[in-house]
């Protein structure tokens, strides 16, 4: 069925009786050319342009939970193309041009808002590493812009520029960048693949992965086991337990990111806004609450929950920033599970067992790149050749120290980045 | 989350620094060899389950720390000293 | 209607209030909405999505319809719950939401258009034109988005952060948590008691039920009294515990000073962390709705609020009162109003043998099938076994049982545990270590029940504690059975509304299942179905049965969402007290700050520190013009900077050489004492770490100094190093960053300067170019080191901090008196650029040895630090980008820090990417620009002429590539 405003109509007219399911739910077939592990954001991704790029159908995603449970769902919904090093500055900037065109690609209105992103920057060293970070997207041929403080003023009146701790030097504006309805991503990709013929199994957890002589020949599940000629490992935070059903080690650590919400408002806040001296960064969705988050909790954990200290401190950096928002009220808080690499960035490659391939390590940054990352996974499960945005995120870099992108310079400790 | 700290006492985790899993202490030979160092500064176990630890009491004495944890429930099982002195 | 005779508010102290621009009376202990519906106002809000009228539901902050915003200008407060809101004389609420009136709401337009607007509709539309999303829907749907809105002016209320610790934590002061606590007190454990009314006694303040014999809130208040006498309890009134965390650490929002005016420097809020050994849950149990068409009326209320208005508040929300029950505990209400004197139309019973408590009429086994009256109930329609009816009400009191406050037990991702016998959930015992939940949220109601299992819980708690529990003998109180038959729904055509503020009703949870979104997270999310400010607290369990239905599973297989901390939300200025202005992070200032403010110079961060940015001396009018002279000082004559933020760790002991060796890439076992050696750190992915310079002050005795950067890092590292790689070593490091204050003394006159001030005279032989050592200064037992960043003979000083502003105070007179002078951070860095000398800007995280021309530095000799891996392939391939200088081919007006580096004459695109700039500064000396930069293979590319592209600038030059040392290459000045 495709949606417009005109179905709306009709329907509405009518009693609302023929909505139909987004998804289908099938039982498991025995044999899938291709098989995905995690149903999240990139998986059910990967999935849709398997299908609509390639022809290729006769693909499962299998999923333990409910589609899009994880972190597609938990972020804090930020779209942007600002990265900096090679191999990082053309696959993000590949991602964005995806999501200007994605509500007509899947007929699903994931709520796409290019609202604006400003980094602020709280000394002259810092401006010149956000020009720095600006020269990069300029030359990749994405939009940036270095505001003045008075510039930043006009379009963000609420922050405190007379007192706060680290006054503004300026902000790094990348008006391309802004926000989208993390959910809407999940279901608008689920329904997209599931049109096209690809089954989405839910409540289906993979239990082992089944490797002869070097080749992958299939899963074993919860529904039974599946065979297949290809199997795509998409599991973010829980990668690792998943590889080593397969004898592999990754280099990732599970961390915890939460992210919070408050109580519905009304408009106040137009811009994504990220603080340049503590961990933050905040915007306000379409139904009124302010969303926002931090840093990790710096600690390994598959919780999907965090303490009061990195809770504590993403409220002192909004209170030192835009202190009008002391009234705004926390109503939730929770996390997600962060597939933290070595350097910070991701990795999609195949590994050293034929037809079993990776896409991990997004750390907390895996939601910009949906569309990018299903699209070029796509692209190596179909063609066993990486995109040529993805030639440098390879699983060995780390042995090689070749093609490394460490956009926050910390280095191989997991958790920094 | 609170850790004892042998040391100070129980404190709350935010007196304190994480580094990353306990194989950190275990630094190879300079010629061990490509795929040694690659194990030890990159890949992980990352179990869902129980992890030795690495933490160091920053905002306190300063001491390094291996933390048994387990990094699904939180539960700090056991602490002592990365040194293994007493 | 008030009701005489009844009520524990204080009729001797009248308030009067304002809401919605009219002026109401009520009395002390009043909430905003008990004096409202006093006051016969019920229509108080309005929904978010249809924006029908929405009256006052519930009589505790679970309340999700009557939602104010209190107070104006920067004490604004949206989202207030009427039902929490104590009232005060002045007290200024206004509704929200509604435009231009709350009697006159234009968005009320959108419940006529309500078959379009159904769950999700947005995601199947708003996407044609492609540019009208975010142009046309998009700036609309936001305007008509949120519920109250935030002041303009920052919130200049007091909030504070504070720690507690206790034995025994408590969570809600009902008869569970009264019983728990003084079983707890009595036996001499550390207690608190918290509860998020501001008077404690939980439901015996809302009901007629009697304690030991008298009036349940009068024995509530008796323990309250002997409690509070006791040093060993905290008792913790309008105190929310919010979540549980991991550690027996709790969060909680003392909500102190809400019911008053602003206090004057007073404590609006305090957020507590509450570290308990163990803890008990008395956190009660809420009332659920029964979903029948329209019954979102205002008017339409829970059947346990109403009875709460009556008695604690003498209030009767209706003349005419109806109740809608499926259970005996609502019998209450109408046997409470009767006795009052309020009369009851009806208790419509969905039993079929459903009996009276008392003297009112009893419809068994019928239904509320709908509610009239758009602004206030007028009627409801009853169907039941002899047909159907309309009776004329104007309260309608709903009550579909009891569901037991679970939410902290499963905080840490515990699930709670379907029970049929209350068809509601329970909470899993042992979901959060040390917890033990009791009383009306273990799913027990009565009284007494309630009383005994706060005891046992008590004691249990004590027990494993091994603590003794004293011997209480329990009160006697009512011990009537909870008899519920559930019913989630009532059949009927119309909209039946689940979640009053998102406006999500029976039809929209159905037709989520029909799309297929029939996990409970899906519906949740695809519907908004318990994602308002209550989060679900008022309609969870109901929506989840039907989704259960609607998807042929039971309720327990259907399961819940996730139960998230806050309870209720928190304020951010609570969670961040402290943080506002400049209280966010600590203020690090050098020994010689007051003075550099005095000298009226700039000071800039620089991390947590402030240095001077340049010493304006009368007039010169820019900073270019300050920058020049200083650096002219120290070129010329001598400069002084202070120096002191940069790292100091004193490593001693008869490893101390082995450690050096160990951390730095090259040798310092070897240095002899009463040197100085430059250092190069790396991590262990053999990336450059930092740099420095460490002196040998003795056999077993060094100094290192790191960059202000990186100190606090270096110094973790070698505590991992000496703890963890290498206890055996006999070694001993300390931080002395800010025992020594310590100067810069530049300049060819510095050794002359310092010849006034030492107490015994240096010369070029007995203190030669990288020579240290101790010193006395004006007396002062001090340190003396040669070194230079600024490439002229120079020197640094350092003494005990306390001397650091009177040694500042002499060094700068006497470089003035020599046509010197303090000079700040600009010229140093115009004076290390000229030299070549590398910072964190260049050493940025991402660059090894080789990279910036030191390869030489790793010693083939030793291991050390990152050693190994520093010669992973991809790290000395050829091809990685290097250290250059960048000197202008033609005039350069501006600088340009972040600048490109492109092949000359290409276009500035990514494919023509040659590097990038990392410092610039603007030699007075050789009169232009300079930049040290990163190049692909620069160190080969000498002479080479490049473009520089600041984009963001809008600055295009050309650049030579040349060596990065621009002022005397041979380094001849530094040894003279």
């Amino acid at each position: 069925m495709r949606f417009s405003g005109l179905k709306i109509l009709t329907e509405g007219l009518t009693g609302n009786k023929g909505w139909g399911p987004h998804w289908r739910s099938p039982e498991p077939k025995p044999e899938y050319d291709i098989v995905l592990i995690g149903g999240g954001g990139h998986g059910l991704a990967t999935a849709h342009y398997l299908a609509s790029v390639h022809g290729i159908t006769n693909v499962a995603v299998l999923e333990k939970g409910y589609l899009g449970g994880g972190n597609v769902g938990r972020n804090t919904t930020i779209v942007r193309a600002n990265y900096m090093l090679p191999g990082n500055s053309e696959f993000y900037s590949h991602s964005l041009k995806l999501w200007e065109g994605l509500e007509e690609d899947l007929n699903f209105n994931v709520m796409h808002s290019q609202r604006g992103i400003i980094n602020l920057v709280h000394s002259d060293g810092q401006r010149d590493a956000f020009v720095r970070r600006g020269n990069m997207m300029r030359g990749q041929g994405d939009d940036a812009e270095m505001l003045s403080p008075d510039e930043v003023r006009r379009l963000l009146p609420m922050i405190d520029y007379d007192q706060t701790r680290f006054p503004i030097f300026g902000g790094l504006y990348h008006k391309r960048g802004g926000t989208a309805r993390h959910d809407a991503v999940a279901w608008g990709f689920a329904r997209s693949a599931s049109d096209r013929g690809v089954d989405l199994i839910q409540q289906c957890e993979v239990t082992g992965i089944d490797v002869e002589g070097g080749v992958v020949r299939g899963v074993q599940t919860t529904r039974g086991p599946i065979r297949a000629k290809k199997v795509g490992m998409v599991a973010a935070g829980r990668s690792s337990q998943v590889a080593a059903m397969a004898g592999l080690r990754l280099p990732i650590e599970s961390h915890v990111l939460q992210a919070f919400v408050t109580e519905g408002l009304k408009p106040c806040l137009d811009h994504v806004v990220t603080y340049g001296m503590g961990h933050f960064y905040i915007s306000q969705s379409d139904k009124g609450g302010l969303v926002f988050g931090g840093d990790l909790d710096m600690y390994s954990s598959y919780a999907s929950r965090g303490n009061l200290p990195l809770a504590e401190h993403v409220a002192e950096a909004a209170m030192t920033l835009m202190p009008v928002l002391g009234k705004a009220r926390m109503l939730r808080s929770w996390g997600g599970v962060m597939d933290m690499s070595p350097d910070g960035s991701f990795i999609i490659d195949r590994t050293d067992i034929e037809g079993l391939f990776v896409n991990c390590g997004w750390c907390y940054g895996g939601f910009k790149a949906t569309p990018a990352s299903g699209h070029t996974f796509a692209h190596l499960l179909a063609t066993g050749q990486p995109h040529e945005t993805t030639v440098r995120h390879r699983l060995d870099r780390f042995r090689t120290g070749r093609g490394i992108m460490d956009e926050e310079a910390t280095g191989s400790q997991h958790n920094l980045h | 989350m609170r850790i004892v700290c042998p040391i100070c006492g129980a404190r709350d985790r935010r007196e304190f620094y994480y580094q990353g899993a306990g194989v950190a202490l275990e630094r190879p030979a300079p010629d061990a060899g490509d795929a040694a160092w690659d194990d030890y500064l990159h890949l992980r176990d990352n179990p869902a389950g129980d992890l030795d630890e690495l933490w160091s009491h920053d905002a306190g004495c300063g001491v390094w720390l291996k933390v048994t944890r387990n990094v699904s429930t939180h539960e700090v099982k056991a602490v002592r000293l990365a040194g293994g002195a007493s | 209607m008030r009701v005489d005779g009844k009520g524990l508010i204080d009729r001797s102290q009248p308030v009067a209030f304002r809401f919605d621009g009219n002026r109401y009376r009520g009395f002390a202990g009043d909430t905003l909405a008990s004096a409202l519906l006093a006051n016969d106002v019920r229509h108080v809000a309005r929904s978010f999505k249809y924006h029908r009228p929405r009256g006052v539901l519930t009589a505790g902050s679970e309340e999700p319809n009557a939602l104010v915003t209190v107070g104006r200008g920067a004490a604004t407060d949206p989202n207030v719950r009427a039902t929490v809101q104590e009232i005060y004389d002045g007290l200024e609420a206004r509704p929200q939401n509604a435009w231009p009136s709350l009697g006159f709401d234009l968005l009320s337009m959108n419940d006529l258009a309500a078959p379009f607007l159904g769950a999700g509709f947005y995601y199947k539309t708003f996407m044609w034109p492609r540019a009208f999303w975010e142009r046309v829907y998009e700036p609309f749907i936001r305007k008509a988005a949120g519920l109250g809105a935030l002041g303009e002016e920052k919130d200049g209320d007091h909030y504070e952060k504070a720690y507690a610790f206790c034995d025994l934590l408590v969570i809600g002061a009902g008869p569970t948590g009264l019983a728990a606590a003084l079983v707890a007190a009595r036996s001499g454990a550390r207690v608190i008691l918290a509860d998020e009314d501001h008077l404690m006694g939980g439901r015996l303040n809302a009901e007629t039920l009697e304690v030991d014999g008298k009036p349940g809130h009068v024995w509530a208040a008796e323990v309250v009294d002997e409690l509070a006498r006791l040093d060993t309890v905290r008792l913790m009134t309008r105190t929310t515990v919010t979540g549980a965390y991991d550690g027996g650490t709790f969060g909680a929002l003392d909500r102190a000073a809400h019911h008053g005016p602003r206090p004057e420097g007073g404590v609006k809020e305090t957020f507590w962390r509450i570290v308990a050994r163990r803890s008990v849950l008395a956190a009660g149990a809420l009332e659920r709705h029964i979903a029948f068409q329209n019954n979102d009326r205002p008017g339409v209320m829970m059947a346990g609020a109403v009875r709460a208005y009556l008695n604690r508040w003498g209030v009767a929300p209706g003349k005419a009162v109806t109740v809608f029950a499926n259970n005996d505990d609502a019998h209450r209400t109408a046997r409470d109003l009767v006795a009052a004197g309020v009369h009851v139309a009806a208790v419509v019973d969905s039993r079929a043998d459903a009996e009276a408590l008392g003297d009112y009429r009893v419809i068994a086994g019928a239904h509320v099938t709908g509610a009239q009256g758009r602004k206030g109930l007028e009627a409801v329609t009853v169907e039941g076994p002899s047909g159907a009816e309309k009776i004329a009400t104007d309260c309608l009191a709903v009550s579909g049982g009891w569901n037991p406050t679970v939410h902290l037990t499963c905080h840490m991702n515990g699930r709670p545990t379907w029970s049929d016998g209350i068809a509601s959930f329970v909470p899993t015992q042992g979901a959060i270590p040390g917890l033990v939940a009791a009383g009306a949220c273990n799913g027990d109601f009565s009284t007494s029940a309630c009383l005994a299992a706060g005891a046992a819980a008590a004691a249990d708690s004590l027990g494993a504690l091994g603590i003794k529990a004293a011997d209480v003998a329990l009160p006697a109180a009512e011990d009537a059975p909870y008899a519920v038959a559930p019913i989630w729904a009532v059949p009927g055509k119309g909209r039946a509304w689940l979640d009053f503020q998102n406006d999500v009703t029976v039809k929209d949870v159905k037709q989520a299942a029909a799309e297929n979104y029939a996990s409970v997270e899906h519906m949740k999310r695809y519907t908004t179905q318990g994602m308002a400010t209550d989060q679900g607290k008022n309609s969870n369990v109901a929506a989840l049965a039907i989704l259960a239905d609607a998807t042929g599973r039971g309720i327990p297989e259907t399961g819940t969402t996730t139960f998230r901390p806050p309870y209720t939300p928190v304020a951010l200025a609570a969670l961040g007290a402290g943080a506002q202005g400049s209280g966010f992070a600590p203020e690090r200032k050098t020994t010689s700050h007051a003075a550099s403010v005095a000298m009226k110079a700039p000071m800039i961060a620089v991390g947590l520190w402030y240095r001077p940015s340049y010493f304006p001396r009368d007039g010169e009018t820019t900073w270019r013009q300050s920058c020049d002279r200083e650096v002219g000082h120290v070129r010329e004559a001598v400069g002084v900077c202070d120096v002191s933020t940069l790292g100091k760790i004193d490593i001693q002991g008869p490893d101390a050489g082995t450690l050096l060796d160990f951390v730095y890439t090259n040798m310092f076992s070897t240095l002899n004492e009463g040197r100085v050696r430059y250092g190069l750190m790396l991590r262990e992915d053999g990336i450059v770490m930092d740099d420095g310079t460490t002196a040998r002050l003795g056999p077993a005795h060094y100094v290192m100094t790191t960059t202000t950067a990186a100190a606090g890092q270096v110094m973790r590292h070698l505590e991992f190093v000496t703890q963890a790689l290498h206890p055996e070593w006999d070694v001993r490091i300390m931080s002395v960053t800010e025992q020594w204050a310590q100067f810069a003394v530049a300049g060819p006159q510095s050794r002359d300067l310092l010849n006034g001030l030492l107490d015994q005279p240096i010369d070029n032989d007995n203190w030669p170019f990288m020579a240290c050592g101790p010193v006395l200064i004006g007396g002062v037992a001090g340190r003396l080191f040669r070194i230079s960043f600024s490439g002229e003979h120079a020197y640094e000083v350092a003494v005990p901090a306390r001397y650091g502003a009177s040694l500042f105070a002499a060094l700068v007179k006497a470089a003035e008196g020599m046509g010197g002078g303090a000079y700040g951070m600009e010229a140093l860095n115009v004076l290390r650029i000229e030299k070549g000398f590398i910072t964190h800007s260049e050493i940025d995280g991402r660059v090894t040895a080789g990279d910036i021309g030191m390869g030489r530095m790793l010693s083939a000799k030793k291991d050390f630090i990152g050693k190994t891996m520093a010669a992973r392939p991809g790290l000395v391939e050829e091809g990685r980008e290097q250290l250059v200088g960048l000197k202008p081919v033609g005039p350069v007006k501006q600088l340009t820090g972040g600048a490109k580096l492109y092949s000359d004459g290409q276009e500035p695109v990514r494919a023509h990417d040659q590097g990038y700039v990392t410092s610039e500064g603007i030699s007075a000396g050789l009169r232009h620009v300079l930049w040290l930069g990163i190049d692909r293979e620069g160190q080969e590319r000498n002479g080479e002429v490049l473009q520089m592209v600041d984009h963001l600038r809008d600055i295009r030059t050309r650049v030579e590539l040349c060596d990065p040392v621009f002022v005397d290459p041979e380094g001849g000045r530094a040894r003279g």
